[in-house]
C-alpha cells in the first residue's frame, strides 16, 4: 500500500510517459493539422490538471474504495494510430447485441473503423460520425458543447482523457427529429501491450423534443490487457426523450474508466444504463446536472463481477430547477472474491423544490469472500423536497427459496429464479425491447455460467 | 387407507423440544382444525409437515400417501400433493408472479405426468380464480406477494392452492391479520375447493375461522402434544371457556379422544 502512494502521487516530471506522449500529439499537429485549432488549448489544459491531480489515490473520498495504483503503474502508452491488422470484416456479426438493427459506428483500440461501421437511413439533419471526422465538417456545432459538460475539476481521468482522446463518436439529433432505431457505438480492444491506453470522447446531443436511444458496448478480445478510458458527454435538451445503454464486457485482464457527463433540460425524459460485466477494475462516473423543470430520468445499473474484478459505480446527481424526478437503481450479484463499490451523492440546490429523488443499492453476495462498500449520500438544500435512499447487501434469502421449494420449485431453479430476479429487476427497466431482450439472454447466459447456482448453494 | 398418520411425533428446533409425542390421523376428504395457544406447536407441526429445514425429528413418524413423508425434500412433498399456505408469505422481488405459479403448476404437473401448460392456458386457468378470491389481475404481474397488502397476500395464498389442487392443505394461521370481509373471501375460497379427494389440516389460534372453514374434528394442541379431540362442538367450548379449562384442568393426563 504504502509503495502504491508514492506511485500515484508522483507528480508529471520532464521524463514523464505522459509528456513524452503529448510531444507525440504535438509533432502530429503541425505535420498533419487535421484538428481545428480549437482543441489543442482544451489538450494542453487537460495535460496541465492531469498533472496537478495526479492518480487519485485511496486518501481521496470519492476513491476510498477503489485502488488505482495497478493502472497509475502501467507503462502509459497512448494508441495514437490505429492498429496495423485490421480485425476480420464479419466480427460485427458475431457480438453481442448484433440482433440490433440501426447505425453503428465501430472503434478498434479507440480508431473509428469504417470497413466494419454502417450508418443506413438516417432522418434528416441527423449526424452519426467519428468525433475526428465531425471536427472537420461540423466544428462549431461540436465546439458548443465539447468539454462543456464535463464540469468534475477533480477527475484525473477526465483530465487526461481531455489530453489525449483520439477519437469518438458524434451523435446529434436535430430538434424534434425522431430516430427510431438504436445508435451502436461499439468498442473493441484487441491490443495486448500492457499499459495500451485508449481514451475515447463520444458526444451525444438530443436537441429539443428529439428522440434517440445510443448504445455504447465495450468488448475485447480475450486477453487484451488495454487500458480504455471513455468521457461521454451527453445533452437531453428541453422535451427530448433519451435512452442512453452502456455494455461493458472487456476482458478479464482489461482496465475501464469511464465517465459520463450529462445536462438534461426541462421536461426531458432520460434513462441511461450501465451493465458492468467484464475488466479486471471498472470505473463508472455518473455526473448528472438536472437543469431544467420538470424533468424525469432514470439511472439504472447492474454489475456482475466474479474473480478477483472489482467494479465501482460512482455516482452525483444534481438537482438544480425544481420538479425534477432522479431515481437510481443499482442491483449487483458478486462471486468469488470479487469487489463492488457504490456511491451515489444526490445533491438538491436552494432552488430546486418539489425535488422527487430515489436511490437505492442492493447487493447479492455470492460468496464468503465477495465484498461491497456501498455508500449512499443525500445532500439536501430545499425544504419541500422528497429523497430516499438505501443500500443492502446479503446473502440469497433463505426464506424465499424455502417458498419457492414449497411450491414444488427444485432448489436449482429457485435459486435461478431469484438470481434472474434480481437481475431482472434492472433488465426490464430498459425501454427499447429488442435491447432489453438481448440483454436480458446475455445476463442470463452469464449467471447460468455461475457454478454456485448450479451447485445450489 | 388414511392420507397423513403421524405418530408419536416429536421435533424441535435449535436443540429445543417444540413437539412432544403428536399423533394425528387425517383421512382423505376430511378437514381437521388444530387449536392451541402460542407456542403449543402450531406453527412448528406446519413447518415439520412442509419440511423446513433446521426442524429436528428426534422421535416417531410421519407417512402420507402411505410413504415416509420425512424422506421428501420440501418440493417432492409439494408435488405429491401437500400445501402449505404461509402464516407470512414472502415477498420475492423480481420474481414475476405468473412466471412463478406457472412453474410450481408444471412441477405438479409434470410430477403427476400431465402435460405442461403454456403461457395462454395457465392464463384461462386462472382467471376464474382470481375472481373467487376477489383479486385484481394486475397483481399476477406484478412480483410475487410485493407491495400486496396483508389481506392480498392471504387471498394469493389461497388462489395458489386453487391453482395447484393439492391433496392435502394445510392453512396455518391463515386467519391472522385479516378483517371479517377477507377473512369471508379466504374462507369461500378455500371451501370451494371441498371435495371427497381433498383433505384440509387447518391450524388456528381463534375459533372466529371456524365459522366459515366448518371442520369435521377439532384437535387442541398444548406443550406440544394434542390434549384433546371431538366434533366442530370442541371448537365452540373452547371459545366460551378458553384455553385454560384443558391445560391446567387436566395436566398431562387427556388423551386423544
Amino acid at each position: 500500500m504504502i509503495q502504491t502512494e508514492t506511485a500515484q502521487q508522483r507528480p508529471a516530471a520532464a521524463s514523464d510517459p505522459f509528456l513524452a506522449a503529448f510531444a507525440r500529439i504535438e509533432q502530429a499537429r503541425d505535420r498533419q493539422p487535421v484538428w481545428p485549432a480549437w482543441i489543442f488549448p482544451l489538450r494542453k489544459a487537460g495535460l496541465a490538471r492531469f498533472a496537478e491531480l495526479g492518480f487519485p489515490t485511496l486518501q481521496q473520498e470519492d476513491w476510498r474504495f477503489t485502488n488505482v495504483a495497478t493502472i497509475a503503474q502501467l507503462p502509459f502508452r497512448p494508441l495514437l494510430a490505429p492498429g496495423e491488422v485490421p480485425p476480420p470484416a464479419d466480427l460485427a456479426v458475431k457480438l453481442p447485441l448484433a440482433e440490433l438493427t440501426g447505425p453503428r459506428l465501430v472503434f478498434v483500440d479507440g480508431h473509428f473503423a469504417p470497413a466494419l461501421s454502417s450508418l443506413g437511413n438516417l432522418p434528416k439533419g441527423v449526424k452519426v460520425a467519428s468525433l475526428a471526422a465531425a471536427l472537420a465538417t461540423d466544428g462549431p456545432l461540436i465546439q458548443q458543447h465539447l468539454e462543456q459538460h464535463v464540469r468534475d475539476n477533480a477527475n484525473a481521468f477526465a483530465a487526461l482523457n481531455s489530453a489525449y482522446f483520439q477519437d469518438g463518436a458524434f451523435v446529434f439529433v436535430p430538434a424534434g427529429v425522431v430516430v427510431a432505431e438504436p445508435v451502436q457505438l461499439i468498442h473493441l480492444a484487441t491490443s495486448k501491450e500492457a499499459g495500451a491506453a485508449v481514451n475515447l470522447r463520444h458526444l451525444l446531443v438530443a436537441e429539443p423534443d428529439s428522440q434517440m436511444t445510443v448504445i455504447e458496448s465495450y468488448l475485447a478480445a480475450p486477453d487484451a490487457a488495454c487500458f480504455t478510458n471513455v468521457v461521454t458527454e451527453l445533452v437531453a435538451a428541453s422535451g427530448a426523450r433519451v435512452e442512453h445503454c452502456k455494455f461493458q464486457d472487456e476482458s478479464a485482464a482489461a482496465f475501464h474508466i469511464a465517465a459520463l457527463h450529462a445536462t438534461f433540460g426541462r421536461a426531458s425524459n432520460v434513462w441511461h444504463h450501465s451493465f458492468a460485466l467484464g475488466a479486471r477494475l471498472s470505473r463508472n462516473s455518473i455526473r448528472a446536472r438536472l437543469e431544467g423543470e420538470g424533468l424525469e430520468c432514470v439511472l439504472n445499473g447492474l454489475y456482475l463481477p466474479k474473480g478477483d474484478q472489482l467494479m465501482d459505480h460512482h455516482m452525483v446527481v444534481e438537482h438544480v430547477a425544481p420538479r425534477c424526478a432522479s431515481h437510481e437503481y443499482f442491483n449487483g450479484i458478486l462471486d468469488d472474491r470479487a469487489k463492488g463499490v457504490f456511491h451515489g451523492r444526490i445533491h438538491v440546490n436552494p432552488g430546486a423544490q418539489k425535488t422527487d429523488a430515489k436511490q437505492t443499492n442492493k447487493n447479492l453476495l455470492l460468496s464468503d469472500e465477495a465484498t461491497v462498500d456501498t455508500k449512499p449520500q443525500l445532500e439536501i438544500h430545499a425544504d419541500d423536497v422528497k429523497c430516499t435512499h438505501g443500500a443492502t447487501i446479503g446473502q440469497m434469502n433463505e426464506e424465499s427459496i424455502f417458498y419457492l421449494r414449497v411450491r414444488g420449485i427444485g432448489e436449482d431453479l429457485a435459486r435461478r429464479m431469484l438470481m434472474h430476479g434480481f437481475a431482472g429487476e434492472i433488465i426490464d427497466r430498459v425501454q427499447h425491447p429488442v435491447l432489453r431482450e438481448a440483454l436480458d439472454q446475455i445476463v442470463w447466459a452469464r449467471l447460468e455460467e455461475n457454478p454456485q447456482i448450479a451447485e445450489g448453494k | 387407507m388414511s392420507l397423513l398418520e403421524i405418530k408419536n411425533l416429536h421435533a424441535g428446533v435449535e436443540g429445543r423440544e417444540i413437539i412432544k409425542g403428536l399423533s394425528l390421523t387425517i383421512n382423505p376428504g376430511e378437514v381437521h382444525a388444530v387449536m392451541g395457544p402460542n407456542g403449543s406447536g402450531k406453527s412448528t407441526l406446519a413447518a415439520v409437515l412442509a419440511g423446513r429445514e433446521g426442524y429436528i425429528i428426534t422421535q416417531g413418524s410421519v407417512f402420507y400417501k402411505g410413504a415416509d413423508l420425512l424422506d421428501l425434500d420440501p418440493e417432492e412433498r409439494a408435488r405429491e400433493g401437500l400445501f402449505l399456505a404461509f402464516q407470512y408469505p414472502v415477498e420475492i422481488s423480481g420474481v414475476n408472479t405468473t412466471y412463478f405459479l406457472k412453474a410450481a403448476l408444471n412441477e405438479v404437473r409434470k410430477h403427476r405426468g400431465q402435460p405442461e401448460v403454456d403461457a395462454i392456458e395457465f392464463l384461462e386457468l386462472i382467471k376464474d380464480k382470481i375472481q373467487l378470491l376477489e383479486l385484481r389481475e394486475d397483481l399476477l404481474k406484478r412480483s410475487v406477494n410485493e407491495g400486496f397488502s396483508g389481506g392480498e397476500k392471504k387471498r394469493a395464498e389461497i388462489l395458489q392452492m386453487a391453482v395447484l389442487e393439492p391433496t392435502l392443505a394445510v392453512l396455518d394461521e391463515t386467519d391472522s391479520g385479516l378483517d371479517i370481509d377477507a377473512l369471508r373471501i379466504v374462507a369461500n375460497g378455500v371451501n370451494r375447493l371441498r371435495h371427497p379427494g381433498h383433505s384440509q389440516l387447518v391450524i388456528t389460534h381463534y375459533q372466529r375461522l371456524l365459522n366459515y372453514i366448518v371442520p369435521d374434528f377439532v384437535h387442541v394442541l398444548s406443550d406440544g402434544r394434542i390434549v384433546k379431540s371431538g366434533r366442530k362442538e370442541l371448537a365452540l367450548e373452547l371459545e366460551s371457556k378458553g384455553y385454560d379449562w384443558l391445560i391446567k384442568g387436566h395436566p398431562g393426563q387427556l388423551q386423544p379422544a
